[in-house]
Order: C-alpha cells, then sequence, then structure tokens
C-alpha cells in the first residue's frame, strides 16, 4: 500500500488538466501574442481559464494577473506594490509565521529602506487583531498576511482584519497568501477586504509552474518582470498557455460538489488526529477544530527525530514532509513551530501530514498503523 | 596560436631505473584525461619530456584544465615548436612568438637559452645576449631586466627548439596508478572526499566504502555519496564504491552498549567491514579523513581505538591540518558545495548527546563483549548485502 501524505508540498495533477495541457503543447500552441488564427485560438483558452477561475473567487475576469506560481505571485504582490506606493509611505505589514516566498521578499524590502513590522501570532499560530489595528500607521501602504498557515494549518481572520485595515487606513493595501487555501475553503476577495491574493496551481490538482495573483481593479502596482508587455505589462514574458488553462481546469474542478469535499477532509482529519494521539508521545500541533484548515496535521513525536521518522515512514511508502516542504532541503529549524511555543526537544520531531479530496481512509489507516508500530521501536533509540 | 604543451614533472625525473615506469604512466593518464577533451592530441615522450601536441582546432581552457587534473604534472607550458633553420629564422620564430603572446608591449624581460643538443654553433650565453637585442630592436618598448623579469623567455634547442614563456601549475603529485591501492572510508562530509585526493594525489588508485543507514538515511544521501566520489574520480580515475547497509549493526550496537559510546564502537566496526574489503581488493592500506580533536571521535584517545582494530595501515593525511585549510583544499577539487548539503547520514541519524571523548580501550572492549551474541552474523549480513558501484567521473 502506497499513501501520499504531503499534498501541501504538491499535488497530483488532475487528468483533465494534464490532457488538456498535452493538447494544447502539441496541437493548439500558439503563442497568444500572435496575429494569426494559432494565437486566437490560443488566447482563448487563456480567456476561458480566466472566466473559470474569476468565477471561483467572485471577481472580474481582467483581476486575474497569471504568474508562474505562488512565490511569484508574492513577489509581485509585494515588491510590485511596495514600489509603486513608496510616496505614501514606506511601511509594511506581516506576520512572523509567513512562508519564505513573503518573509525574504519582506527582507529584500528591508534591504531598500522599507519598514516591516512583524506581527506575533499566539500558540494556535493565530495574530492578534488587536496589534493588528495597532500597527497601522499612515504611512502603512501594504499588509500582507497568510490565509493557512503551509506548516501547522492555522487560519488566519482575514475577514476580520480586511474591515480594521480599511477602517483604520483606506490608503492600506492588503494582500492574501491564499496558497494553502485556495481550494480549501471559499474566499471572496471583495467581502473580505483583499486587493490582492495569490494562488498557486500545483497545490490544487493543477501543473507546476502555473498560479495567479488577482490585483483588485485600479490597484496601483508595478511590474517585476519587465518585456513584451504581456498581460497588460503586468507581467512580461510569452504566456504558458498550457499551463494556465490547465489551472482554469483545476480550479474549476476543486470548487465543484465543494462542500461534500470538505467534510470529506475534515472527517478524515478528525479522524486521523484522534487516533494519533493515542500513541504514546506524540501530540498534535496547533488548532484542531474549524479554525483550522482541513489538509493539515502537524505532528510531534517525543524523542523521534523527523528525519528518521520520515525516512522510515518512507520505507512503507508514506509520504510526509518534515517541518515545511518548500524550505525542507535545508533542516533549519521551522520559524512557525518556534513562533507557536513549541518546546525546543519536539522543533525537530514535528513532521506535517498534509491531505486532498482524494486521499482515502484507507491511506490513514494504513498510515496510523504503521506509526504505531513503528514510533515505540524508534523511541528507544532517543538521544540520552 | 600554441599547437603543444611541454610538460614538466619534478619528482618522476629523480626516479633511477624505475623511471620509465613512472613517464609511461604519466603518458598514459595525460591520454586519458584528454580523451573527452574537444581536439586530438598526441601524447608523446622525448629525452626526458613530455609533450601534448595538438592537431587541428581545439579548446585551450578545457585543455589546460584536464592536464590540471592529471597527477604528476607540475607545470604546463603552452610552446611553440619550431625547426633549426639557421639562427636568422630563430630570431625571426622568437620575435613572432613575442608579438602574439603579448599584445602590450610594454614589460620587462628576460631571455633564457637551453642548449640540449650541444651542436648548435652559438653558446646558451651568446644566443640569450643576441635573442635579447634582436626583441630590444624590434619592440623598442620592451627592457631587459636579469634579475627580475616581468616575462621569461624560455628558447630551448633540441631537435625541435622550443619557445615558451609561461608556466601554469599542475597538481604535482605523481601518476596516477604508480603506488599502489588503498580503500577511502566516504562519508558525506568535507572531509573523505579530500583525504582521498590526497592521498591519490601521490599515484594511489582508490577504492570507498560508504556506511548508510536505510530507510533512515535518504537515497539523497546516497547519491550525494556517489557524486562526492565522481568529484574525486576526475582526478583518480574510476573509484570502485561499497555501499554498505549498516542499519542493524547500528541500532543492535544502539540496543546493547552504553549510548556514550556508540560513536566509537560503530566507528571500530566500520573500519573492520572496510578492512575486509580492503583485503579484497588487494588495497595496502585504508584512508580516513579524520584530523585531531576535530570531533569527539576523532581525540587521540578515540583515534587509537578505532585504530586498534585493523591490521592495515591507516592514512590520515588531513590528520594535523585545520578545518578551514581542508576547506580550501575541498573548493580546489570541486566536492565543497556537495559536502555541505544537509542530508543527514548515520553518523548524525543515532548519535549520543555527549559521547565520549577519552575513551579507553579496555572499556570499550567490554562493552563489545555484550554484542557477542549476534554481531558477527550482522557483520557478515552487511558484507554480504554490500552493493557495489563503479564511479567514473562525469
Amino acid at each position: 500500500m502506497e499513501a501520499y501524505l504531503d499534498n501541501s508540498a504538491t499535488t497530483r495533477c488532475s487528468r483533465a488538466a494534464a490532457e488538456l495541457m498535452m493538447k494544447l503543447l502539441t496541437q493548439d500552441y500558439g503563442n497568444p501574442s500572435s496575429m494569426h488564427n494559432m494565437g486566437v485560438i490560443a488566447e482563448n483558452y487563456m480567456v476561458d481559464a480566466r472566466k473559470k477561475i474569476a468565477r471561483t473567487l467572485k471577481v472580474q475576469e481582467k483581476e486575474i494577473c497569471f504568474t508562474s506560481g505562488g512565490t511569484e505571485s508574492n513577489n509581485l504582490a509585494i515588491v510590485g506594490t511596495a514600489e509603486a506606493n513608496k510616496r505614501n509611505g514606506m511601511h509594511v505589514i506581516t506576520s512572523a509565521i509567513e512562508h519564505p516566498s513573503v518573509s525574504n521578499t519582506m527582507a529584500y524590502l528591508e534591504g531598500h529602506g522599507y519598514e516591516v513590522t512583524y506581527l506575533p501570532v499566539d500558540g494556535y499560530g493565530r495574530i492578534s487583531l488587536e496589534e493588528l489595528e495597532e500597527a497601522i500607521r499612515p504611512d502603512t501602504i501594504l499588509v500582507s498576511l497568510m490565509q493557512v498557515n503551509n506548516e501547522i494549518g492555522a487560519i488566519e481572520p482575514i475577514a476580520e482584519a480586511g474591515e480594521i485595515i480599511k477602517n483604520k487606513n483606506p490608503e492600506t493595501l492588503f494582500h492574501v497568501d491564499a496558497i494553502q487555501s485556495y481550494g480549501k475553503m471559499r474566499i471572496f476577495p471583495n467581502k473580505m477586504k483583499v486587493d490582492l491574493l495569490s494562488v498557486s496551481g500545483h497545490k490544487i490538482h493543477g501543473p507546476k509552474g502555473s498560479g495567479f495573483l488577482y490585483i483588485k481593479d485600479k490597484t496601483k502596482i508595478h511590474p517585476i518582470i519587465n518585456g513584451g508587455g504581456q498581460q497588460k505589462g503586468l507581467r512580461s514574458g510569452t504566456e504558458n498557455v498550457p499551463a494556465i488553462a490547465a489551472l482554469g481546469v483545476a480550479s474549476e474542478e476543486i470548487y465543484t460538489d465543494f462542500d461534500a469535499k470538505i467534510d470529506h477532509l475534515y472527517s478524515m482529519r478528525n479522524h486521523f488526529v484522534e487516533e494519533a494521539i493515542k500513541i504514546p508521545g506524540v501530540t498534535v500541533n496547533g488548532d484542531t477544530d474549524h479554525n483550522s484548515a482541513p489538509h493539515i496535521v502537524s505532528v510531534s513525536v517525543e524523542g523521534v527525530r523527523a528525519e528518521v521518522l520520515l525516512h522510515a515512514l518512507e520505507d512503507k511508502q508514506i509520504y510526509v514532509s518534515a517541518g515545511s516542504a518548500c524550505s525542507s532541503n535545508k533542516p533549519a529549524v521551522s520559524r512557525t513551530l518556534k513562533e507557536i511555543g513549541l518546546r525546543n526537544e519536539l522543533l525537530d520531531s514535528t513532521i506535517r501530514f498534509s491531505f486532498c479530496v482524494n486521499t482515502t481512509v484507507e491511506e490513514i489507516d494504513y498510515a496510523l498503523e504503521e506509526m504505531c508500530k513503528m514510533i515505540p521501536m524508534l523511541q528507544k533509540y532517543t538521544r540520552h | 596560436m600554441y599547437k603543444a604543451f611541454l610538460i614538466k614533472y619534478a619528482e618522476i625525473a629523480i626516479k633511477g631505473k624505475n623511471r620509465y615506469l613512472f613517464e609511461n604512466a604519466l603518458v598514459k593518464n595525460i591520454e586519458y584525461q584528454l580523451k573527452n577533451v574537444e581536439g586530438t592530441f598526441t601524447v608523446r615522450k622525448e629525452n626526458g619530456r613530455v609533450y601534448v601536441e595538438t592537431e587541428g582546432d581545439y579548446d585551450y581552457d578545457e585543455t589546460v584544465s584536464a592536464l590540471q587534473r592529471v597527477f604528476g604534472i607540475v607545470g604546463i607550458c603552452p610552446v611553440v615548436l619550431v625547426e633549426d633553420n639557421g639562427f636568422d629564422q630563430l630570431v625571426a620564430d622568437v620575435i613572432a612568438y613575442v608579438n602574439a603572446a603579448y599584445p602590450d608591449k610594454h614589460f620587462t624581460f628576460k631571455v633564457d637559452t637551453r642548449r640540449a643538443r650541444k651542436n648548435y654553433p652559438m653558446t646558451s650565453m651568446e644566443i640569450n645576449a643576441a635573442l635579447g637585442e634582436k626583441i630590444l630592436e624590434a619592440f623598442p618598448n620592451t627592457k631587459v631586466d636579469v634579475h627580475h623579469p616581468q616575462v621569461m623567455i624560455h628558447v630551448e634547442i633540441r631537435p625541435m627548439i622550443n619557445i615558451y614563456s609561461t608556466e601554469i601549475p599542475g597538481p604535482g603529485g605523481m601518476p596516477l596508478g604508480t603506488a599502489g591501492r588503498a580503500m577511502l572510508l566516504l562519508s558525506g562530509g568535507i572531509d573523505s572526499p579530500v583525504a582521498g585526493y590526497m592521498i591519490s594525489k601521490r599515484g594511489v588508485t582508490l577504492e570507498a566504502t560508504y556506511f548508510h543507514a536505510p530507510p533512515y538515511t535518504s537515497e539523497r544521501a546516497k547519491q550525494k555519496v556517489i557524486d562526492l566520489a565522481k568529484k574525486v574520480a576526475r582526478y583518480a580515475g574510476t573509484i570502485k564504491l561499497h555501499v554498505v547497509n549498516f542499519t542493524d549493526i547500528q541500532l543492535y550496537i544502539y540496543e546493547k552498549c552504553p549510548h556514550d559510546e556508540l560513536t566509537i564502537i560503530m566507528r571500530r566496526y566500520m573500519m573492520k567491514i572496510a578492512e575486509h574489503f580492503a583485503n579484497e581488493g588487494k588495497c595496502l592500506g585504508m584512508i580516513t579523513g579524520e584530523s585531531i580533536g576535530q570531533v569527539a571521535s576523532q581525540t587521540m584517545q578515540s583515534l587509537a581505538v578505532t585504530n586498534e582494530v585493523c591490521q592495515m595501515p591507516v592514512y590520515r593525511p588531513l590528520i594535523a591540518m585545520d578545518k578551514q585549510d581542508i576547506v580550501t583544499i575541498a573548493e580546489k577539487i570541486d566536492t565543497y558545495e556537495t559536502s555541505i548539503l544537509p542530508y543527514e547520514d548515520c553518523c548524525t541519524i543515532f548519535v549520543a548527546k555527549h559521547p565520549v571523548t577519552k575513551p579507553n580501550l579496555n572499556y570499550i572492549k567490554k562493552s563489545e563483549l555484550k554484542l557477542s551474541e549476534k554481531i558477527e552474523e550482522l557483520v557478515k549480513t552487511a558484507i554480504d548485502t554490500t552493493e557495489t558501484i563503479l564511479v567514473d567521473a562525469e
């Protein structure tokens, strides 16, 4: 048996999306900028993808800018708005547990003269709205928050934050990193007063190298990639039409029968958590109710090193992440886990299980069964 | 402009009756390294000299860097070879050489002639003086400086006349294959590839043993070691790599022995297993990357305890080197970047927080008695299930 429980690292591409990509690579392979019919056909695929995506967010089609994925979307949102609005101020707010594609971009801004406020989080990984309100100043041009934390699944109070930001300073732009939340929650930027929203394709069964940034109409933003002026000059470079079209398909698919999917995810997560905490030495980090994402469970195992457990599970064809997969090529201690106040001994003993709509109860039971056998054995080899 | 390279070697020249063996090995190794370089090359021995001659177009930079990987070479001189058609022709050749080699003619120089062919009508001193005068005439901005010249123009009168003025340093050492074989204990760290390189530089052919602990160490950790072996193989030629599954032995030691002695006991079993393959491969010694005091298992006490299990000499070329010096070599041979990739290896997965730093052999042996029930069988299984990979440079 095999259990791929690393869906927050990446997901399997949907067959319909992959087949469409194949067609666009080998048959309808025109450049949307070409004036001839091949170009028009290609452009139509993009128009269609835009339509599908806009519908899921209830936004206008022209507000979708396609990118190469989550990291680029975050970079464009942060650097693009910071540059375009620096006459209004050079102060930016974010949280202390952002993904590196946000936190390192913030560090880049700091190197270029901007001031960045990092909001701390509580033991469940959530920011305090009072602290957010206090941090907003007349010269605050941007607030960037993640909706779902990639390591522990905490859900940030985005709608409330949007309200607070716009009340305190209507000029302040609000960017939301929705890379782990899109396809797991219903997201309506207008209702939440969000100006920019980043999404990655390969986290929702789309292809790698696809993604988009929602940019509310009339938002002041500069491009970070310059060239031939595609996508209204905001993101030059020949559009990755196969990936864009496939992303459109994946977005539409993930929001079809959505409530049933989310119920399924929550029931599986709850089952997993219930059984996992029965294993001696196992604790689950963060919240495990509906204030936490349905697909991410962070598990600490007393006395077992994350990398050892990860490879032991791998040996049984169970695939998980140690810390955050996106940054896990270097076993640096996770900032999120530190920020939520996880005990030092557990920082190096934490792994992440992440599910998708196709995850089955059998896979979860198999993983639990192997963990029950494996963990007591591995705990014998703890460091003394 | 250069169609040939004059290869200089130092230590080989002082060998006696065996000298031809070293020279032949050098020629063979040069040919081997040039195999993958764009161009057609002939390697030729002549009167205690080795020449690499090219035919048609070739990639100069690639050629030089290939030659810089041949142990035994001290200097690589791009050389112009001309026929002896009288002194006037030689003057014309030398002037053409200087003109092409130095676009900017503001420099000081000295001519250094060696007359290996004694029937040449002028003496070395006469040639030096005459050529110097002609160069000054041709390029009025040049100056002679016999003490500290910026450019030393070498003219060697042999069957052909050699004109050259640069010497690119080679790696030094002795030609590969002239010293015997040795077994390198290769980990994923910075030190062991450097140790292998250094011993190989003395002409020693390498084999290597790597211990991994699946499933607790990842495939990436093993691939990293293979990649390191490939990098070393660029200098040392094909390396036979033995990949030993060490998990069961490690867990068994962990179960039975005091945890602060785990590393030292583990290393003793690693040495034993490596020595088995060393004997099998007719190696004359083993190589480790140990350096005194670097970590707990490399104190002099620990080294003595580890060393005690093997019969074969263990060569430790880094023993007195500081980490930074080792890193410098690792960067030079391009293993550093790979070595610092952060995958757990079997030495870091199950370790004690405070390993013993001054182990006592008697205590360690007493602890090892606790292993007597199963250890021999486990060692045998580890040896029997070892995977052997022939690693070539890429």
